[in-house]
């Protein structure tokens, strides 16, 4: 039997920005969905705490995270027998505070991520675009150069340009971005396809709407959403791949600090100081969890028919658990 | 409330004060408002009404396929006297469908597995509830394509269904339906998405069905034209309830309910000359709070002060009900009255 | 069917030499081969001879005629390192790579198969959400990581199995692990999803009042559909793995594979072991992907090789 629901994506509430009170009012609504989803919330907490962290590195960090001190040079975490509080989390072979290493390696990790999720995914989104709104011959020729590029044995001809044009930060966002815009590109042209093909988009270009009314109007709602979470799962590929490309010499270079590049340096000291590869590691592991669990919560959202799915659930587990719930949201729409 | 059956012997199913509820982000939708009907052997039983008003859900409800967010919540459904709920119910039903009674749905183009065979389709039926072997279901299975009217049956049981039409998909559904021989069909909007002509023929086959197989059918549809065609008892469901019941021809000839008069207002006929069909204004009441009292008094010209009690369905003649206060009194007679022309 | 093959080796023809001129801009153009593999140390002289032995003080258009040309007689010039072919030393070490991805692939298809239908079937149950959370945890956790925790826990700590190399099966162990946790999360992930899709299908509907048994509903009607998303992940899974995803698992594990020999050839500066590495792969790629083509034809009917 079909409900008939208003649908209240955040997509929708963008679209709805500049309505005034309403739209404040679905954005404390989607707070109020999103704080019902413990480890959607915990996941946007952490997210938060790791920008913030980034940006206030230089007051947070105890120490210059490049200073090295001989004499403490792979001291254990402060909780362990000859650890101190003068470094929490221990120091590293070159005597280098590993807390502070930690608080100033999420810049780049996020700086890599953000920078190459908005460069891909411009382009991409572009290409998609055009390839969708020409279609004909110039979508046959940048879809198949989509096709061609997706076959190529990727991560082998990263490493050999990385390695013929020498290893820096920028070397590998340009690599990534380069490598990565195809996805945007294969999603955006699908759904222009399929929305053009909808009655009322075919309506609208019949009675000769501009191609621009078309694509504001009736396009771009309908890619927000998808582009949204995509955009949310590729940043955790990203901080991957910075995070492996560091970890084998080809990413972040010293001085500079990375979490990759901190494990591989901690690497020849596994057997002695498992500290130097944990922090670093959990730090990424923590981060991509994160949003992981951000961007499942957002996909939900975004899906009218999931996120009825996952209220009833709540609603047979608070039932189960004897708790008695008012049945009716009240904002929840009235069809 | 008790419809008498064509047969004197027991009913094959019965359903009793059913209650269906989907749990929603809105609320509670109450789906099916306690429906109550039974259908003996070789009778046919139309099921009339709008979208949302809960005879597909009725059809679910017997077929086992109510899910989350739906539930049944009360009443009952028994066949041959044996209830289908329960853990024990669960277990008994689980034997009955596909075997003794079964459904045909919708839509065609989607009720078919695509990566499946047709001949695995049909076949698994009669394994399940024949203990037949691959072989001997096969063979059956070709004899029920041939049965439903399709050509060249053995090359067909080796394809898919994407190698087939609309019309011919349904066809092969309707002989999954019949491969055990059993006594109910439920048809839910069997020909709804099909072309107008081959709408004609699944009709026909099923007709020719019943005569030669000897089947109850519960023909679901929102189009009064074919089950005047086809059915001998006809219910009229609105908003969750049964709101008429009754023989189909004196359905048709003296609607005693507002809203059946409404909808036959709303129907073309070819054996009368009218220049106009005219809907009923209003939409149906949300089922997250219905109304108290009569569920469509705000769509119904009669409707008065006696209208905020809700009616119980209640004879008018000795086999036939309506749930209406004023039965059988003209609600539309007045052109004027009627707000809406449409042409 | 002839038509599909010979448009699929055209593509097919058109990444070779995608990737061809890649390498050639990358290396001939934009950076500069004789710096990178000659040490620093190196006399003007001694970067002139080397120029000359290879060919790189000859014209640009010239380089590309000859590099094309080497390319089609599969002369992919001598290892700098080992002092032989450099197509050699591919073959002789991409076998190794290919029964890593064989053991870890194997272990990800086998598990996701069976985990992620029993989570779908109860959605919000607490198989599905320990599947679901596993799924996570597999995503999220960088794999050089989590085979250096393995092998912290596994080797160091309890001395049970072997920290890297290549030997008998217990050498497999820990590197299959390893390479199958990202897969293993993304393929549970899609088949529970997927089964969660198709189990809402009407088809499934019709199953059900056919009066099948539960398994067979699941297993025949809705898994039969998941597979078909399921091996298009299962084959993209295999084609990054070959395209260079096994080179952290190789490196962590020392695994004398591609991806290792690929690392190597990077910091002894041999750019034609690189060479012959890549262009070995994007072939190998390309079969492969025709490969795949027709299993999708099996798996799913609806796919016309035309």
């Amino acid at each position: 039997m079909a409900i008939p629901m208003p649908v209240t994506t955040p997509a929708a509430i963008l679209r709805n920005a500049g309505r005034g009170p309403t739209m404040l009012k679905r954005l404390g609504e989607l707070g109020r969905e999103l704080w019902q989803d413990k480890l959607g919330t915990l996941g946007f907490a952490i997210i938060v705490g790791l920008l913030l962290m980034a940006i206030f590195a230089p007051l947070l960090a105890p120490y210059d995270p490049a200073a090295q001190s001989v004499v403490s040079r792979l001291k254990p975490p402060a909780w362990l027998p000859k650890g101190s509080w003068e470094h929490v989390l221990g120091t590293d072979h070159l005597g280098r505070d590993v807390l502070s290493r930690v608080i100033y390696g999420a810049r780049a990790s996020l700086l890599v991520g953000v920078v190459v999720v908005l460069a891909a995914g411009t382009f991409g989104v572009v290409v998609g675009l055009w390839a969708g709104f020409k279609g004909g011959r110039t979508d046959a020729i940048l879809m198949r150069i989509v096709d061609v590029q997706v076959a190529f044995p990727g991560l082998l001809l990263i490493l050999l340009i990385i390695s013929v044009i020498g290893p820096s930060m920028m070397t590998m966002i340009i690599v990534l971005a380069v490598t990565n815009w195809m996805v945007y590109a294969r999603v955006v042209r699908g759904i222009v396809l399929s929305v053009r093909q909808t009655p009322y988009v075919e309506a609208a270009e019949m009675i000769g709407c501009r191609t621009s009314r078309v694509v504001f109007r009736h396009i771009l709602p309908n890619l927000s959403s998808p582009l949204l979470t995509l955009g949310i799962l590729e940043f955790t590929n990203i901080v991957l791949a910075e995070a492996a490309l560091s970890f084998l010499g080809l990413g972040v270079q010293p001085p500079a600090t990375s979490w990759g590049l901190d494990v591989a340096n901690g690497r020849d000291y596994i057997f002695i100081a498992w500290w130097l590869i944990t922090f670093p590691g959990l730090s990424i592991a923590i981060t991509v969890l994160a949003v992981n669990l951000f961007a499942s919560w957002v996909r939900v959202t975004t899906d009218p028919q999931e996120r009825e799915k996952r209220y009833a659930y709540q609603r047979a587990k608070a039932a189960a658990r004897g708790r008695r719930q008012s049945p009716a949201n009240s904002e929840g729409g009235s069809a | 409330m008790n419809i008498p059956a064509m047969s004197s012997q027991e009913p094959l199913l019965e359903i009793e004060k059913l209650k269906v509820e989907f749990d929603t982000r809105r609320g509670l939708v109450q789906g099916l408002r306690g429906v109550t009907l039974s259908i003996g052997r070789g009778e046919t039983l139309g099921v009339v009404g709008e979208s949302g008003s809960g005879k597909s859900v009725t059809a679910q409800a017997v077929m086992g396929l109510i899910d989350m967010p739906g539930r049944i919540a009360s009443g009952d459904i028994r066949w041959k006297g044996r209830s289908f709920l329960g853990n024990e119910g669960e277990r008994y039903a689980r034997d009955i469908r596909g075997k003794e009674v079964a459904m045909v749905f919708q839509d065609p183009m989607t009720s078919l597995n695509p990566v499946l065979k047709i001949g695995t389709q049909i076949g698994e039926v009669l394994e399940r509830h024949l203990g037949m072997t691959r072989k001997q279901a096969l063979n059956r299975a070709e004899e029920l394509l041939a049965a439903v009217g399709i050509s060249a049956p053995r090359r067909r049981l080796d394809q898919h269904p994407h190698e087939f039409s609309g019309g011919m998909r349904q066809r092969v559904m309707i002989a999954m339906a019949i491969a055990c021989e059993p006594q109910l069909l439920i048809a839910d909007e069997p020909t709804t998405a099909l072309d107008v002509t081959i709408q004609a023929q699944i009709l026909e086959l099923l007709a020719e069905l019943q005569q030669s197989l000897g089947l109850s059918i519960i023909l679901i549809t929102h189009d009064l034209g074919v089950v005047a065609g086809l059915c001998h008892r006809v219910a009229v469901m609105y908003a969750g309830q049964i709101i008429e019941t009754g023989q189909a021809e004196d359905v048709f000839e003296r609607p005693a309910h507002p809203y059946t008069q409404g909808l036959l207002r709303s129907t073309p006929r070819l054996d009368e000359v009218s220049d106009r069909l005219i809907s009923i204004e209003g939409t149906p009441p949300n089922l997250v709070t219905p109304p108290e009292g009569c569920s469509f008094q705000q769509r119904c010209p009669l409707s008065g002060e006696a209208c905020k009690k809700a009616p119980q369905l209640a004879h008018i003649r000795p086999d036939a009900e309506a749930a209406c206060w004023q039965p059988s009194v003209p609600a539309w007679a007045n052109p004027l009255m009627s707000p809406t022309f449409t042409g | 069917m002839g038509g599909f093959l010979l448009r699929r080796i055209g593509q097919g023809l058109l990444v070779v030499i995608g990737v061809t001129l890649i390498v050639f801009i990358a290396t001939r153009m934009v950076g500069d081969p004789v710096k990178v593999m000659l040490p620093l140390s190196a006399t003007d002289a001694q970067r002139a001879a080397f120029a000359h032995q290879v060919g790189l003080d000859r014209p640009i258009g010239t380089q590309f005629v000859d590099f094309v040309g080497d390319l089609t007689r599969l002369d992919f010039g001598e290892s700098l390192w080992q002092r032989r072919p450099a197509l050699d030393i591919v073959l002789e070490r991409l076998p190794n790579t290919l029964k890593l991805i064989g053991a870890g692939l194997g272990l990800a298809i086998l598990l996701s198969l069976p985990l992620g239908a029993i989570a779908a079937l109860k959605p919000g149950g607490w198989v599905d959400r320990t599947t679901v959370f596993v799924g996570l945890f597999g995503l999220s956790l960088p794999q050089f990581w989590f085979g250096l925790l393995l092998i912290v826990f596994f080797s160091v700590t309890l001395g049970w199995l072997p920290t890297s190399g290549m030997g008998g099966a217990v050498y497999y162990i820990l590197p299959a692990i390893t390479l199958a946790l990202p897969s293993l999360a993304r393929l549970v992930m899609l088949v529970r999803s997927s089964m969660i899709d198709e189990l809402n299908q009407q088809y499934v509907r019709t199953a059900r009042a056919k009066g099948l048994r539960f398994p067979r509903v699941v297993l025949v009607h809705a898994m039969r559909n998941t597979l078909v998303p399921f091996v298009t992940l299962a084959g993209w899974e295999l084609i990054s793995a070959l395209a260079g995803y096994t080179v952290v698992v190789e490196t962590v594990f020392a695994w004398p594979g591609l991806g290792l020999t690929a690392m190597q050839a990077i910091q002894k500066s041999d750019l034609f072991l690189l060479q012959a590495i890549v262009f070995t792969v994007a072939v190998l790629i390309v079969v492969i992907n025709v490969g795949l083509d027709i299993v999708y034809k099996l798996i799913d009917p609806r796919i016309r090789l035309a």
